[in-house]
């Protein structure tokens, strides 16, 4: 396991980096990634090009949206030489093969086109020619100057006031009123939600894409019409109602409110993000309302659009924006001057590293050069072994010899008890890696650029594995084979002979360490991914891509994978189906390692503090400050927290 | 008789072959321990080589006219000094009912998966000198979900169908699942274990508390769907790798197989076929009797070595 370091990637001398403070460090080891995901748009059959004149009178201008079966246009009606008439082309490419799909298609076409040449409401385009040209079918609609509230919505940073949603919100129960009343019989819209939603350029709403909007054929398997997400239970079940459309208008509403897309979450989970939970800025009455329009049976909601219209506009006249009152959570700080030290110790430099424990005495390395033994229950000092180098590799105990390296390039073994040297052995450059400890070989990495195996008793070099790159990773062993990632970005698989089984380039260094299961292993790496691969052949299982880089090493436990990253989240990931389940926020970068003790975790950050979260949600605990940034790892033994910090002290809490 | 079998176990006489031993001894003696073993080992084999076996079964069932169901199911066994990694994938796709071309989609669904995976794959299995492939297992899932879903938007606009893929390699499954078609991890011992969720309107009310497991055994709606392939315009499919069951099947099915047999009724055929031809043949035969609603397909696969 790897910690941390007050060195920089590409500073070859140690002495010139010892005194660069933490802030240099931080802003430069992890300079922002230019985001290379790219444009994997779809190949859409043949778009007409500007300056196509159709019909002999709609002249294409620009793309204005792309469908599922072909374009929306702006268009100029030439039929109006004198003035510019623009009008939205909404285009219908049958691709179907099968004749007989054909034709339903075009059925639905046309369907769509005479329900809206029988609508007149302001918040309704009209509709002004309808033809069709070989396999293309064409709709000429009156065109919308603005945007659609899903893109307002996804351009806006935070959230969208609630006046403004209120005001929307508002105007469409009174088209939906509209529709539900519309005689002979009544139109549902059944795909409320917000790209059919156009707020023009004096702020008004328009519904628009009606090509659903019809009677409901019900029965079979798959008559799914409607948007995943904003339908209501009754809706899959093929009963459209006015019912469906307010689930979907408080669904929309959520939406807008929240920024949570309903189509990314599970079917009718509304209940679990509470408006007001995810935004506080939002009114109770607001909340109210919506959760009235997004009960589970349709007969619990409004009774009709009007019913919701005169709700919202009740809330409206309540929450004028002086009267707003904005709730505070009811979370975290209450606990955070509560934890006290159970003891602490003061060396003479920064912890970076992470300690170990072995027969009650606590042993750990500063960048004072000194790798300390203290008494594990009061932090009473036993004795300290100088090396010539500061110490960030985490201590192995074994046989009751304590192994560690030194950025003096060398691996160090003492005796647990006296603290007396055994032997040590040199590599050729500085040892950040931390030893493991396998089938009689102690495995060590170093900047020399190799993977050391060395006998545990003699101390004498067995094989070593030349990599292109300083190695500060720690080893990662599993029954057969040895796995280490080096500064270049590259990740080696090596049996216990030193030969190469197999290997992994990532596109940035490997600083953190492995961990795995027997199916899988997992590092994160600085090119802000953590990664899931096969340990028998290398093969990438999954890709979780992290906000920044990351050097913290992950830890697993129940199928979840935890790690920080420089953005100053820890994150919690699903270990089989790569999903985040949730993130937490510390206030500056994370790059020791989180640790799950019982049902918590620990882990350090940058801003001082080591946090404790309940692992399976990420909620906060409590959290400990202390006077200077926490690089290391916590060590959890025996219901007590020890972790190290750059403040020079080593604190012992109760867990 | 002697003379046959010298001749065909070459003719040894200080050390007659076990085989002809057992033979000779079959009647007139109990077996002896070195016989036990020599049966016991041949039908329960280790195997140095690693590799997938699978077979498949499908039926029309006996009360639709149409099969709109499709399977796809591919094994390869590559080894040599280069390594031995077993790779296969298996689809089960069920396209949704009625004038909605469900055919077209679940054939659209199996052929454009395993196209674009295959792609993916090619220069690795079919270069003489391979080349890794840069994608992970679940990367690669999700673009050929994609791709899968513009090919039926394509070919039959307003069609669905559900998708159940799983990509082995080496001893990894990656599944892609969308849809009520379901993957189990089934046991020698008996353990059935379901890995996929249905994305069925009865699973998500019974998840949600709002009926029981035993309203949901007999909801009229059951085979609603609110996520299939083709439908809607944000396509979340799950995806997840898990480790090869050893020793264990994997079977893919299709709600024509699920839904009309029990789940233990579905292990002992299994465990009981002695090998997977029959094992499929036999739980297609026995949603045929079971009165064969809808259309039945099923997958098993197992790995060994």
């Amino acid at each position: 396991m790897l910690n941390a370091f007050k060195w920089l990637s590409n500073v070859p001398q140690q002495t010139i980096i010892y005194r660069i403070r933490r802030d240099a460090l931080e802003t430069r080891i992890f300079p922002e990634l230019s985001d290379d995901q790219g444009n994997q748009n779809s190949n859409s059959p043949r778009q007409l090009q500007a300056g196509v004149t159709l019909a002999n009178r709609y002249a294409i201008q620009e793309v204005i949206g792309v469908g599922g079966m072909g374009s929306v246009y702006r268009a100029r009606d030439m039929h109006f030489p004198n003035v510019t008439k623009l009008v939205a082309v909404k285009e219908m490419i049958n691709t179907a093969p099968d004749p007989l799909v054909r034709e339903t298609i075009v059925q639905n076409f046309e369907r769509e086109a005479n329900l809206l040449a029988t609508l007149h409401h302001t918040s309704i385009p009209r509709i002004y020619d309808y033809f069709s040209l070989e396999s293309r079918s064409y709709l000429v609609l009156e065109f919308i100057h603005g945007k659609d509230m899903e893109t307002i919505i996804n351009d806006t940073k935070g959230f969208l006031s609630e006046d403004q949603v209120l005001t929307w919100a508002i105007e469409l129960c009174d088209v939906l009123d509209y529709l539900h009343k519309h005689k002979p019989d009544p139109i549902i819209f059944r795909d409320m939600k917000p790209s059919n939603v156009m707020i023009n350029i004096n702020g008004d709403v328009m519904l628009v894409d009606f090509g659903i909007a019809k009677t409901f054929q019900s029965g079979i398997k798959g008559t799914m019409i409607g948007t995943e997400g904003y339908s209501p239970p009754e809706q899959y079940r093929g009963e459209a109602t006015p019912a469906a459309d307010i689930y979907a208008m408080g669904a929309t509403i959520h939406h807008a409110l929240t920024r949570r897309d309903p189509r990314v979450e599970p079917p009718f989970s509304f209940a679990e993000r509470p408006l007001r939970r995810i935004n506080q800025a939002v009114s109770a009455e607001m909340e109210t309302v919506v959760n009235m329009a997004l009960e589970y049976s349709p007969a619990s909601r409004f009774r009709s659009a009007l019913d919701m219209k005169q709700a919202l506009m009740a809330v409206a006249r309540k929450t004028g924006a002086l009267s707003r009152i904005s709730v505070s959570s009811p979370v975290s700080t209450a606990t955070t001057g509560g934890v006290k030290p159970l003891w602490s110790f003061k060396c003479e430099d920064e912890i970076r590293s992470t300690p170990a424990i072995f027969q009650g005495v606590l042993y750990v390395g500063s960048y004072d050069n000194n790798l300390y033994a203290l008494n594990s229950a009061d932090g009473k000092f036993q004795w300290k072994y100088p090396t010539e180098g500061g110490v960030v590799s985490r201590p192995a105990v074994v046989d009751g010899n304590i192994y560690f390296g030194s950025e003096d390039k060398r691996l160090h073994v003492v005796s647990a008890r006296s603290g007396k040297v055994l032997w040590t052995y040199y590599t050729d450059g500085p040892i950040r890696s931390s030893p493991r400890i396998a089938e009689g070989h102690v495995f060590i990495g170093s900047d020399d650029g190799h993977l050391h195996a060395v006998n545990l008793n003699t101390g004498r070099l067995v094989w070593r594995f030349e990599t292109a790159d300083a190695v500060r990773s720690t080893p990662y062993v599993t029954s057969d084979l040895v796995y280490v990632g080096n500064e270049s970005g590259d990740y080696y698989a090596v049996d216990f002979r030193g030969v190469l089984k197999w290997r992994f380039h990532a596109k940035r260094s490997i600083t953190s360490s492995t961990v795995g299961t027997p199916q899988t292993i997992y590092f994160s790496s600085v090119d802000s991914t953590l990664y899931a691969l096969d340990p028998r052949n290398g093969w990438v299982i999954w890709r979780f891509r992290l906000g920044k880089a990351s050097i913290s090493t992950p830890c697993i436990v129940d199928d979840m994978i935890f790690v920080g990253a420089s953005d100053g989240f820890i994150y919690a990931v699903d270990a089989r189906s790569a999903k985040e389940v949730w993130r937490f926020r510390t206030e500056h970068q994370v790059n020791g390692s989180p640790v799950i003790y019982k049902d918590s975790l620990y882990c350090g950050s940058v801003d001082g503090n080591l946090y404790c979260l309940e692992y399976r949600t990420g909620r906060l605990r409590w959290k400990f400050g202390t006077e200077g940034p926490i690089t290391g790892t916590p060590l959890v033994y025996d219901d007590i927290v020890y972790i190290g910090s750059n403040d020079h002290q080593i604190y012992a809490l109760l867990a | 008789m002697d003379k046959f079998f010298r001749w065909l176990f070459g003719n040894n006489q200080q050390q007659p072959s076990t085989a002809v031993k057992t033979v000779e001894a079959a009647n007139t003696a109990p077996l002896s321990e070195q016989q036990l073993q020599s049966i016991v080992g041949n039908q329960n084999p280790r195997f140095d080589l690693q590799q997938l076996i699978a077979s498949g079964g499908q039926s029309v069932g006996k009360q639709r006219e149409l099969n709109e169901d499709s399977i796809f199911a591919l094994t390869a066994t590559m080894a040599g000094n280069s390594g031995n990694l077993p790779f296969g994938l298996y689809i089960v796709a069920d396209g949704m009912g009625g004038h909605q071309f469900g055919e077209v989609a679940s054939n659209a669904a199996i052929r454009s998966v395993a196209g674009y995976i295959m792609s993916k794959f090619h220069p690795f299995l079919f270069q003489v000198k391979p080349e890794t492939v840069e994608e992970s297992f679940q990367e690669i899932m999700q673009a050929a979900v994609a791709d899968a879903q513009r090919a039926i938007q394509k070919e039959a606009p307003g069609s669905g169908t559900t998708l159940t893929a799983a990509l082995v390699v080496g001893q990894q499954i990656t599944v892609a699942h969308v849809g009520d078609s379901r993957a189990y991890f089934i046991y020698p011992d008996g353990r059935i274990e379901p890995i996929t969720r249905d994305h069925s309107l009865v699973k998500r009310l019974e998840e949600l508390g709002h009926i029981t497991p035993e309203e949901a055994a007999n909801y009229p709606h059951r085979n609603v769907l609110y996520r299939a392939l083709g439908q809607g315009e944000i396509l979340d499919p799950d995806i997840f790798t898990l480790g090869f069951p050893q020793p264990g099947y994997l079977m893919i099915c299709s709600d024509g197989l699920w839904g009309v047999i029990a789940e233990q009724d579905l292990v002992r055929s299994i465990n009981e076929a002695p090998n997977l031809q029959r094992a499929c043949q036999n739980l297609v035969n026995a949603a045929n009797i079971a009165g064969g609603p809808d259309n039945i397909s099923v997958i098993l696969v197992q790995l060994i070595g």
